[in-house]
């Protein structure tokens, strides 16, 4: 159990590091979806999506290099995913 | 116009990584919002009889994880690029329904955070990664232990790797469904391209899968062997 523990721990600092640090070494290559799209012509078909999202396209307005711009945003969809996450859990438990 | 003109984004860095919206036509839209709000209700209810509460956190962590490792593009045959979804993986440690939950709450958040996949796409994403995705990489996982032994290592990491190749192109394989139902694309194209490039991407999504699997599964209390039952 103590090591189970660990384990969690030692994946959501992974996830945090992930997000904040290797975001920026993405490939540049189109996705599976993206590829097929460009080939097969229906690319233009794709809309911009919620038009009311703070950080659209994985970027954090703020005066700072565009590195820190992704870094930030990426720490921000960890925390939120956490917090969604677990506060949707203890709702249920405190039921 | 294209999606990088309409957006101005540097597309270079950043990709669409799931459906986004004017991909699927409304009577396909609407049908798969309708489809994938009952698939995700569903699944809610299923999950919260299962899940104690000491599970709440690793569930976050298991989030939070999938979300920061779909940020992560990696390159195939110098012409596409896959990243990881995760559905098999969250299936594999506590059942396919948590795995619906959580790619639920990855494409809630990248749709309304981050502007990455559709909204009224929301439904057929949580069916296609989610649903069919969490389901097939489960079948498979549970047929694999079935058939190489439970108590074995190596066993589990090749079920894993299986498992998440086969959940992540039966995926591809309904996103080619609903892009020929759209009219989007003729069937036959649309099939054979998503799960060609797909069964490339896999090959990550298994490794991914297989070694993640073999670091966080309990053995004692495989949730997989467990809700053999599910």
């Amino acid at each position: 159990m103590r090591s189970d523990k660990r384990k969690w721990i030692v994946l959501a600092a992974a996830s945090i590091m992930i997000a904040m640090l290797l975001s920026p070494l993405a490939s540049s290559h189109p996705d599976g979806l993206e590829r097929v799209a460009e080939d097969h012509g229906f690319i233009e078909q794709s809309q911009p999506g919620f038009a009311l999202s703070p950080f659209p396209d994985y970027v954090m307005e703020v005066p700072l290099s565009s590195r820190w711009q992704g870094a930030l945003a990426g720490g921000a969809g960890v925390a939120i995913m956490l917090a969604a996450i677990w506060g949707y859990g203890r709702l249920l438990a405190r039921k | 116009m294209s999606y990088k003109t309409v957006h101005n984004y540097k597309l270079e860095e950043r990709l669409l990584v799931h459906i986004p919206d004017g991909f699927l036509d409304a009577k396909v839209w609407i049908t798969t919002t309708a489809a994938g709000a009952g698939a995700l209700a569903y699944a809610l209810k299923r999950t919260n009889m299962t899940i104690g509460r000491q599970e709440a956190p690793k569930l976050a962590v298991l989030g939070a994880f999938i979300f920061a490792a779909q940020m992560i593009n990696f390159p195939i045959a110098g012409a596409t690029s896959g990243h990881f979804l995760g559905g098999t993986l969250a299936a594999i440690l506590f059942g396919p329904w948590v795995g619906i939950v959580l790619m639920s709450a990855v494409l809630a958040v990248q749709a309304f955070v981050f502007q990455d996949g559709g909204i009224t796409v929301l439904g057929a994403n949580i069916l296609c990664t989610g649903l069919v995705g969490s389901m097939a990489g489960y079948a498979i996982y549970a047929g694999c232990i079935k058939w190489l032994g439970r108590n074995n290592k190596a066993a589990g990491m090749i079920a894993a790797f299986v498992a998440g190749w086969g959940g992540i192109v039966a995926a591809s394989a309904a996103v080619g469904l609903l892009l020929a139902w759209s009219g989007t694309a003729p069937l036959g194209t649309a099939m054979s391209a998503m799960t060609g490039w797909h069964s490339l991407i896999g090959i990550g999504e298994g490794v991914i899968t297989a070694a993640a699997a073999a670091y966080l599964v309990d053995r004692k209390a495989d949730a997989a062997l467990k809700a053999a039952s599910v």
